[in-house]
């Protein structure tokens, strides 16, 4: 019907429909570049790190012989540092949205704290490093501890903790506190019974984030100056600590490319670790979901 | 009808005066550790800057703020010492340059894909994919750059450098890619439907539509979006530090080894530098040099979004 030329009309009419069609093709190319160079980054380190994954990886010491090199005190230190980081943050973060959403009016000072909060979401976390440098290591002298490095760190992650648990506090429905109200509740009974329990999943999605996070970071703790070699395992606080993605660091800046196959097997249990971290979440989430309905 | 008007229960004296004096005291204790938890984040802030202005201005005693500025050397850590922070302030303008100039099309093709082209199947896989792409450490970055970018880039360029400000810049476009895509979508999105039906019922392509009616409409949050993921790449540090070397460098040139501020930061803070000494306090200085450049880059995307959101909603 509409195949017969007429004229210069059409022919401008076609080159504006390839053109369409092209800037169509080249945004989906974008996407897929973005989607490969995902698989290509995951493939990159299964196919190095694979065949560098032993119980001797897991099982032992950093060590000068690749061979014998492990992850042990890298991966219980960090294991130390997301439970520290966690037992801090999460009753701080959510105790911070709580004032926020429930408690606090709408003054210049909440805007402040907001704006504060947005902003130190973008630091840059090695800035961290260097607070928890001058503050928790040497102001307060908890040398390069385990517990400065958690501190650290929760400091990194307390906006993520207190941007998402806002999020969800406000997707709970005014009504819910109304009623609640209305019974005769108090506002803290209120929070605590009923606003609280029906945010729990989005909550836990964002304390997820936050520790997944804590968990990936490297640079606050190269900041607050733990060391990569560590032969022994944190027994208190106030013990020297190492982390895998500062192990990673380690083997990675070394030339030899040993060390490059086992930076990526500790990639690959940095990975396994993150996975199951939010394997749990995802679990939580299911959980808690299928109860609250509104 | 019948049922008589539903009339207020009586008061029940479930609370003996005390219990209620007893509660309103601990509702006033629970507001108090809740408004202490939020004075948190803004103590974070003044410690930021209280601990490193302190820092700085001693070391701005020793060392005049112009040869800070000015001086294009920067040797602090061995003799003779020049502590000019352009050469790092080059390094990090190229990788991040470099960093952008990759993902700003590619972001954006995503973005515009996602919003304008892609199904909704398509959409709900592609987009948590990306989200897994922004929460992988740097630090595997920074490996990826190691083991497989750079040595790409030495066998195509025949260059000799292991450590080039190229590796860094690619690996950190596609960490940043994910911040423009998920911003970038969501302000698309929020262009009203409005628009984009009144361009059809004009007769415009898909092609005039989202590049000429949707695209604009949106291009202020498109801005923020780049201009927050400039901040981030400014601010990435360990895959930096392992890609680009350690090599204070005033040049433009992507196949030579550069230090960017943070991949100095990192340098120092690795060594054993004893407190109080300069080399000590130059880690602060170029502290706050980053903490004001990604602040200013920040608190601007902020600024754009907001008078965005009040365009449209």
């Amino acid at each position: 019907m509409n195949q017969v030329p007429r004229g210069e009309g059409s022919l401008e009419a076609n080159r504006t429909y390839f053109g369409s069609r092209l800037f169509g093709w080249l945004c989906t190319a974008a996407t897929l570049v973005c989607v490969l160079a995902l698989i290509g980054l995951l493939v990159t380190v299964l196919v190095n790190g694979i065949p560098w994954l032993s119980w001797t990886l897991v099982s032992s010491y950093p060590s000068r012989d690749p061979e014998k090199a492990g992850v042990l005190s890298a991966l219980v230190g960090s294991l130390w540092l997301i439970g520290l980081t966690a037992i801090i943050s999460i009753p701080t973060g959510v105790g911070a949205a709580l004032y926020l959403e429930e408690y606090s009016a709408n003054t210049w000072w909440k805007k402040l704290i907001q704006l504060n909060i947005a902003n130190l979401a973008g630091v840059p976390s090695i800035v961290y490093g260097i607070l928890g440098l001058g503050l928790f290591v040497r102001a307060m002298s908890l040398d390069r501890s385990v517990i400065a490095g958690a501190l650290t760190l929760t400091l990194v992650v307390l906006p993520i903790v207190i941007l998402s648990t806002q999020e969800a506090l406000r997707a709970v429905p005014g009504t819910i506190r109304s009623a609640s109200y209305a019974l005769g509740a108090t506002r803290w009974q209120t929070v605590w019974n009923q606003v609280l329990p029906a945010a729990m999943p989005g909550v836990m999605t964002g304390v997820i984030l936050a520790i997944s996070r804590a968990l990936g970071e490297a640079a606050p703790l190269v900041a607050v100056g733990a060391a990569a070699y560590v032969a022994f395992l944190p027994q208190s606080l106030s013990d020297e600590f190492s982390a895998l993605p500062l192990q990673i660091f380690n083997w990675a800046e070394r030339p030899q490319e040993e060390f490059h196959g086992l930076a990526s097997a500790a990639i690959v249990v940095l990975l396994a670790v993150l996975i199951l971290m939010n394997a749990g979440a995802v679990f939580v989430r299911a959980k808690y979901g299928r109860r609250i309905k509104w | 009808m019948a049922t008589p008007p539903a009339t207020p229960a009586p008061p029940q004296p479930s609370l003996t005066a005390r219990g209620r004096s007893a509660q309103r005291s601990l509702e006033g204790a629970i507001r108090f550790f809740l408004m202490a938890c939020a004075a948190v984040s803004v103590l974070t802030t003044v410690g930021i800057v209280v601990v490193l202005l302190v820092e700085s201005l001693q070391f701005f005693q020793k060392v005049s703020l112009v040869e800070f500025l000015t001086e294009t050397r920067w040797t602090p850590l061995i003799k003779p010492q020049h502590f000019g922070i352009l050469p790092l302030f080059c390094g990090t303008l190229l990788v991040t340059g470099g960093a952008i100039l990759i993902a700003a099309p590619l972001g954006l093709g995503a973005a515009i894909y996602l919003s304008e082209y892609a199904p909704n199947a398509v959409r709900e896989v592609v987009k948590p994919m990306l989200e897994v792409l922004a929460g992988i450490p740097s630090v595997v970055y920074g490996v990826i750059a190691v083991m497989t970018v750079s040595p790409i880039i030495r066998s195509v360029f025949h260059s000799q450098s292991i450590f080039n400000a190229l590796a860094a810049s690619i690996v950190v476009g596609f960490m940043i890619l994910p911040t423009i895509i998920s911003l970038s979508e969501d302000v698309l999105r929020s262009v009203p439907r409005d628009l984009r039906s009144a361009a059809y019922a004009l007769g415009a392509t898909k092609y005039d539509v989202t590049v000429k009616v949707v695209f604009p409409a949106a291009l202020s949050g498109i801005i923020a979006s780049c201009l927050l993921a400039i901040s981030r790449a400014v601010g990435e540090t360990m895959a930096v530090t392992l890609a680009a070397g350690a090599t204070p460098n005033m040049t433009l040139n992507p196949l030579e080894s550069v230090q960017t501020m943070t991949a100095y930061i990192v340098q120092v803070s690795k060594g054993d530098t004893p407190a109080g000494s300069v080399e000590y306090q130059t880690i602060f200085a170029v502290g706050l040099a980053l903490f004001i450049s990604t602040m200013v880059l920040n608190l601007l995307a902020q600024w754009i979004l907001s008078r965005m959101r009040e365009k449209y909603e």
